[in-house]
């Protein structure tokens, strides 16, 4: 079994032996980054390009310390969003990449379907590391690295993604590789921030948070993005927190052994109460941590000199 | 030719080279000669190659309780990472789990292989044991050596030399993967 794909650009295509195979695959790479010495040499003599069209520290920080982890050379590309006009200056750069003999190309980008344009114009693989609304691949195989590690299986496990997920490509992904596991998915939030006709791919839609929760073995929670504010999708935070920031009180609604998600960076106090963050069910850190071994497994899969 | 179970046949699309016997007594004789050679167990490891070494480590540290009464640590290393080959591969092999629960720092590491052909394994290995830690001194149990090496590597303990000719296929069965404990060239 081995990823035979030139590019990861979303997870709807991925099989459920592909996604199995990329946790197992990290599985070693978790043990890699417990080591002293947390290096290996087994992409020594490749190029790792971080192109990222939007600001992020977490995964392209992430992305980095796989690549290197991994003896790679690694290239931070960050042009300044303001300059990029979509389609066109995206293939331009990428070809700057491309002659620059990149062997991986990580891209973060504000339009949906940027990977994809990429991927196709370019001999170099792409790594879609988060574009507009649609996908973030990495970051839903490290949301299942973190379930699975605490020892939850996926068949008939229930998860609860709460918040915006009209926006949120982390929920996108998650709601494509959960269902495909067998775990049953419920999104949260108001109906303003619910995609339309998402039902279509096998999830509950609860506008009731705390019925939403109730039973649930996994708590997703989605930043809420501020910046929508004044969009008309949520009158005021406050309210917003009232009704879908995730408290002690609601946490008890779920499974007694429920563990609580969040992609990051957090709003503590609007989506997620601060002592929910910190508390044992939080894996959040964890998440962290293991979005390095996901990413180290995914890069070396990807790595084939096909 | 015998087994536990009684007389083995051989298999019409392989030579028996080794029969359980025979492996079973190569064992014990290595582990003998493990112990020999190090005066004892002291600050003594056993590091197996995924997958047969693995099972093969094994075997020693139980013939070295039976032997000196003393468990001595044992480890799995998976060499993947290690390969010098990946840059050339169009897919990327499986990975599995290296595990080395014990600090390596001046210990004395046995990694136990299978066969011993090119010598390419091993120095995938030594280098990988070297990331892990500092061992003392590296030596190198073997089942079978079948010559043909592209490195200037020796194994401390051999349990058979086997020559062979370069294209012929050498397989270590074993009991703990289902089939019968054997050693066999493939007929092509």
């Amino acid at each position: 079994m081995s990823l035979k794909r030139k590019d990861l650009l979303s997870l709807a295509p991925l099989s459920v032996d592909e996604i199995k195979l990329v946790l197992e695959t990290a599985d070693s790479f978790k043990e890699v980054t417990g080591r002293e010495i947390k290096k290996v040499p087994a992409l020594r003599g490749k190029t790792v390009v971080n192109l990222f069209f939007e600001p992020s520290t977490r995964t392209r920080t992430s992305f980095e310390l796989a690549a290197k982890r991994l003896s790679a050379d690694v290239i931070n590309f960050s042009p300044s969003s303001s300059s990029v006009v979509k389609g066109e200056t995206l293939l331009d750069t990428a070809r700057n990449i491309e002659a620059m003999q990149a062997d991986i190309i990580v891209l973060r980008h504000s339009s949906a379907g940027a990977a994809d344009t990429l991927a196709r114009g370019v001999k170099s693989s792409v790594i879609n590391a988060g574009d507009g609304w649609h996908e973030h691949p990495t970051q839903a195989l490290l949301d299942l690295y973190t379930i699975r590690e605490r020892g939850l299986g996926f068949e008939g496990l229930r998860v609860a993604i709460v918040g915006d997920v009209s926006h949120s490509r982390v929920a996108r992904s998650n709601i494509y590789a959960l269902t495909k596991l067998g775990a049953e998915v419920r999104l949260v939030g108001p109906p303003t921030m619910m995609p339309w006709g998402v039902e279509k791919l096998g999830v509950k839609v609860y506008s009731n948070m705390d019925e939403g929760l109730r039973g649930v073995h996994v708590i997703m929670m989605l930043r809420l993005q501020l910046e929508r504010q004044g969009r008309a999708l949520f009158p005021t935070i406050r309210e917003y927190a009232r009704l879908y920031g995730l408290t002690g009180e609601r946490v008890k609604l779920a499974d007694s052994g429920a563990i609580v998600m969040h992609p990051g960076p957090i709003n503590r106090g609007v989506e997620i109460a601060p002592d929910v963050a910190d508390s044992l069910s939080s894996v959040i850190l964890d998440q962290v941590a293991n979005g390095v071994a996901v990413r180290m497994g995914i890069l070396y899969l990807m790595s084939g000199a096909g | 030719m015998t087994t536990k179970q009684g007389v083995m046949k051989e298999r019409a699309d392989e030579k028996l080279v080794m029969d359980a016997g025979d492996m079973a007594r190569a064992v014990t004789r290595i582990a003998h000669e493990i112990l020999e050679h190090n005066k004892g167990v002291n600050n003594l490891s056993l590091v197996g190659i995924r997958t047969g070494g693995v099972h093969l480590a094994h075997r020693l540290v139980k013939r070295i309780q039976n032997i000196e009464g003393v468990s001595v640590p044992i480890g799995e290393l998976d060499i993947t990472l290690y390969r010098d080959d990946l840059a050339l591969r169009k897919n990327q092999p499986v990975l599995r789990k290296t595990s080395v629960p014990f600090d390596l720092a001046d210990k004395v590491v046995v990694l136990v292989d299978d066969v011993l052909f090119t010598g390419r394994t091993i120095r995938a290995a030594m280098d990988s044991l070297m990331d892990l830690g500092r061992p003392g001194e590296i030596q190198l149990a073997v089942l079978v050596d079948r010559g043909h090496r592209q490195l200037p590597i020796k194994a401390t303990y051999i349990g058979k030399n086997l020559p062979t000719s370069r294209e012929e296929k050498v397989e270590v069965l074993l009991e703990e993967n289902g089939e019968d404990d054997r050693v066999v060239i493939a007929k092509p």
